[in-house]
Order: C-alpha cells, then structure tokens, then sequence
C-alpha cells in the first residue's frame, strides 16, 4: 500500500476515488454556502434566481446587505474585540509558561502541566457555566456584604473574554512552548558573557527568536475565539458577538444574508491562515 | 534549568496559577458545592444529593445521557474509519507538492465557524434544500423529502465537524512510519491486511488513540450541530444543561447535569487510555 508496493490497479483506483469523494464531502457545504450568498431571492434555496450583489451591498428592504445591516456589523466588531483581548492575554500567558515550563524544575511541575492541559478536554459548555456561577457567587456576595453591585462579574463581554481565554491559553502555551524547546540556549549565554544581564539577554535575543510563535499562537487564539460558540454561548450578555447573533437569527429562519457573512468568515479565516502560514515559514 | 527561587520564577509561576485558580479550579470547586446544595427556602440552601437523585430518577434525563455517550462514540468510530484511508493517502501515497495541497485542503473548512458548516449542512439537507432537489429532479422521489432533523443528519455534521482533529495526528503518526518497515512486511510474506494489522495500526496507536480522544469530546460537548441538525428534539445532554441555566433557571440541577458530563467524559478518556497504554501528556502535550 506504498508507491513502491505494486498493487492491484482497482484497489488502487478505489482508493483514489474514496480520497476525493472525501474532499467533495469536505468542501460541499463551504461551497453551498458561497454560492448562495449572490442568489437573488429572499431564502437561500433552491430555485436559482439570478446572481446579484444585494447580499452585500443592498441597502433597501428587503435585500439589505452585510455592510447595511447594523446589528451584524455591530456583533462583528464585538467579536473583534474579544478576539484580540483573548489572544493579547493567551500570548503574554502562553509566553511566561513557556519559560516556567522550560527553564525551571520545581516541587510539582508535572502535576501544573497537568492541571494546565485540563482546559483542552473539559467540555467547553462546562468551563462556560463554571465561571457563570463562580462570578456570579461572587458578584451575590459583593452586594450581599457591602451592597456593591459588580456589572462586569454578570454576563457580559469581560466574561466572554475569561472564559475564552480559559482554554485558549492551553493553547497558546503548547504552541510557545514547543518553539522555546528548540532553542539553543547558548545563544543567551554568549549575549550575556558580552555583558548583557539576563533580561536583556531574553529581550533580544530569545523573544525575537519566539516571535514567530507568538503570532500564530496569536491568529490561532483569534481564530478560536472567533468561532467560539460553546462556552460563549453561556457568558454572553446584550453584546452578543458574531457567532452567537448569528444563530439567534438562524432559529428565526435563514436569509442569504447569512450566507454572505459566512462567506466573509471564510475569507476572513483563509486571509489571517495564510498570513500564519507566511509567517512559519520564515522561521 | 534553574532550580532556584528568584523573583523571576514567582513572576512566571504567579500568571499560570492565577489563571488555573480563578478560572478553571476555583469554578469547578464552586460549581459542585451548587451541584449538591437544594434549595429550602428563599435564598436557603441544604447540603443534599437531591439534584443528582433528580437526575437518577427521571428517565429522560438518563436516557438522553445514555443517548449522547453513545452517538459520540458511535461519532468518533466512524470519524477515524472515514479519516485513516484518507491520512494514509496523504502520509504515505501522495507524492511532491500533491502532498502539503492535500493536508491544507483537510484544514481549510476548519478555518470558518462551526456555525458557518453547519448551516452549509442545513442548506443542502433540508426540506427545500440541494440534496432534496437534486432527488426530485432525478426522478428519485416524487415530492420534497427532508432529510434534517434526524439522527443521521447529526451523525453527518459531528464527523465533518471533528474530522480535522483526527486526520491531523494521523498524518503526524503516519508520516512518520517509515517505508522500508511496510516493505519488510511484505517481503517476509505478509497480505496486505496482515501488513495493516501487524506494521500500521501498532505504528499509528498514539495518533488514532489522540485523535479518538479529541473527537470524542469534542462530539460529547456539542452543541451547535445536535441542535441545528438534529431539531428541537434532538436529546443532546448539553441541550439539557443550556436549558436548566438559562432558560429555567434551575442552576443547581443544571450543575449536577454539567458534573455527569464531565464524569462521563472523563471516565470514558481514561478508560481509552488505559485500554491503550497512552497518557494524557503523551496524546495532547
């Protein structure tokens, strides 16, 4: 079963045939989508009615398009936001574990990485109402003992944010980390037999060798962020970010409107994938 | 490596603690003494097993458990057989730069939201949908024929969603078997499905046992396709836990639903690890 393995000519045909009915299975419902962001009718369905830019650009009811439509662009910016808090934090967090994790031995390490990479297989519904209810403990007490009332410890965007960020940092530490590990560490010992101390040793040189890290630890955090639905779904308050307003409107019933903002996630995501990928392979 | 404590090492380890103590042991810890406290009164509370017996005793809410374990499982075996031939392909068979463009092309549809594939799946699934017209206009079926809302439509959507997760650490597995050792095999006498059972499979544990894992509870955690595929009454156990939190506001059972969750998804990880010899930090680490 290796090119260099001689084999039955059906067997081999199957097998390439099942490989790209695979590929059509992957990209038949990205395809659907797109395509029907440019069909001139009020619901993505058959019949085809003609190809129009409405979806987009429309400003007049009933077709009124992505760039028209405020309470869209609104829940995109909201999701712009969490998604660059997120991944601003997850990076300076997945930064410091990396060192903690590589440089030092200490009483319990193995147990802290283990207790780190927990976030990765809790469901991430259970992350988001375990916060709901910690916060929310919190924000009773506060008023029950000194009738503070804490809005931000109730549903809302900085919620979001934690809860988010509480599996994203897994992430970005494991991405940071395995950078850091093939570091040479020579290279720090030579800056600093050239008189640099230590920190000026990891600022210019060992940080600008991670740096490449740090950005596609960064765009994989936005990108996850962006696309989370689970454990936003149970923090979100009135601010509701992109994925959340949009399933409110698909219970609703679906319009094209919908396929163009997913086609703009689509090319969105591919852009910023791209840009990582540029980005590794400069290492 | 340091072994000293300076200031430096209390920077470091003061963020890692600051974030697994606040926001994923303290909630934990706090959502199980809610999980076990029935309300006695306004604003009173008893320590009791009340929400956990709830659960016990109503047959729905076990079902619909027993129901969501299940079709995850069921969701991860045909996750990983519908995957290897295809991580095989792309690990061993493809050539030159054919290689690379078919495992970006794996990862492409995993850029956009879980939310945008799956309307995909409602676009071509439903009632008026492609697949529906596609039938009617080959004569297949006679009227509209709606093919969401069921449990296949569900089973189609959690392979596609969790697909990714399990062609990636087959490729990395796979890629890394050397080709002399399936040559071997065959020289020695073996068939092609001994070479498969004795060389690959072995060779391959660590990546289908991490892609198995990941899939698994991806599938026991989700949300959005059992809901969008599978309809109102698609009996998801994290249907159940939205339901009790946000719409009856019943958070204590909805805490003890949420820790049944994690029991069943835990217990079923370590079991798989321990059927297979692997840990934790060797599969996700």
């Amino acid at each position: 079963m290796i090119p260099t393995i001689p084999q039955n000519r059906t067997m081999d045909i199957a097998f390439k045939v099942y490989v790209t009915l695979f590929f059509v299975y992957l990209a038949l419902p990205l395809a659907v989508n797109a395509v029907f962001a440019f069909n001139d009718s009020q619901f993505p369905s058959l019949p085809w009615k003609g190809f129009t830019w409405n979806w987009f650009f429309g400003d007049a009811h009933p077709m009124i398009g992505v760039f028209h439509e405020r309470p869209i662009l609104r829940a995109i910016g909201t999701s712009i936001f969490i998604g660059v808090c997120v991944s601003t934090l997850a990076v300076i967090v997945g930064t410091t574990n990396a060192f903690l994790f590589n440089r030092y031995r200490f009483k319990g390490k193995e147990f802290l990485y283990f207790l780190m990479l927990l976030p990765l297989v809790i469901p991430g519904i259970l992350l988001g109402v375990s916060i709901l209810v910690f916060s929310s403990s919190i924000a009773n007490a506060m008023w029950d003992g000194f009738k503070w009332d804490i809005e931000a410890l109730r549903p809302g965007v900085l919620l979001v944010v934690l809860g988010q960020f509480s599996f994203i940092a897994t992430m970005a530490t494991l991405v940071i980390s395995a950078r850091l590990k093939t570091f040479d560490k020579t290279l720090e010992e030579a800056a600093m037999n050239l008189g640099a101390d230590a920190l000026t040793a990891i600022r210019t040189i060992t940080l600008p060798y991670l740096f490449p890290a740090m950005i596609g630890a960064f765009i994989v955090a936005f990108l996850m962020s962006f696309e989370n639905f689970n454990t936003t779904f149970m923090l979100v308050g009135s601010d509701a970010p992109l994925t959340i307003a949009m399933f409110d409107r698909l219970k609703e019933g679906s319009t094209p409107l919908l396929n163009a903002v997913s086609l703009l996630l689509m090319v969105g995501s591919s852009a910023l994938a791209l840009i990582m990928i540029a980005v590794q392979r400069k290492k | 490596m340091t072994s000293g404590r300076s200031l430096g090492f209390y920077l470091l380890l003061a963020p890692v603690l600051l974030w697994l103590l606040l926001l994923v042991i303290i909630p934990h810890i706090d959502l199980a003494l809610v999980s076990l406290r029935e309300r006695v009164g306004v604003g009173q509370y008893a320590f009791s097993f009340a929400n956990f017996l709830t659960f016990l005793n109503e047959p729905l809410y076990l079902v619909t458990f027993a129901r969501t374990a299940v079709m995850s499982i069921l969701a991860t075996f045909i996750t990983l057989i519908v995957g290897f031939p295809v991580a095989y392909f792309i690990a061993k068979m493809a050539r030159g730069k054919l290689q690379p463009i078919l495992f970006v092309l794996c990862l492409v549809p995993f850029w956009v939201s879980e939310l945008v594939r799956t309307f995909g799946w409602m676009i071509l699934l439903r009632e008026t949908g492609i697949i529906s017209s596609l039938l009617q206009w080959l004569g297949l079926v006679n009227g509209p024929v709606e093919l969401l809302y069921n449990d296949a439509a569900i089973m189609i959507g959690l392979v596609y969603t969790s697909m990714l997760f399990m062609v990636v650490p087959l490729v990395t597995t796979l890629s890394t078997l050397d080709d002399s050792l399936i040559e071997a095999g065959y020289d020695l006498g073996g068939s092609s499905a001994s070479v498969f059972r004795e060389i690959i499979v072995p060779h391959a544990m660590p990546g289908i046992v991490s892609g198995c894992i990941v899939v698994f509870m991806l599938s026991l955690g989700n949300y959005l396709t059992p809901i969008m595929l599978g309809g109102k009454d698609s009996l998801w156990f994290t249907e159940l836990i939205y339901s009790q939190f946000i719409v009856r506001f019943n958070w204590e059972l909805g805490a003890a639903f949420g820790f049944m969750l994690l029991f069943l998804s835990t217990a079923i990880v370590w079991v798989a690890l321990k059927l297979t010899g692997q840990s934790l930090e060797k599969t996700m680490g």
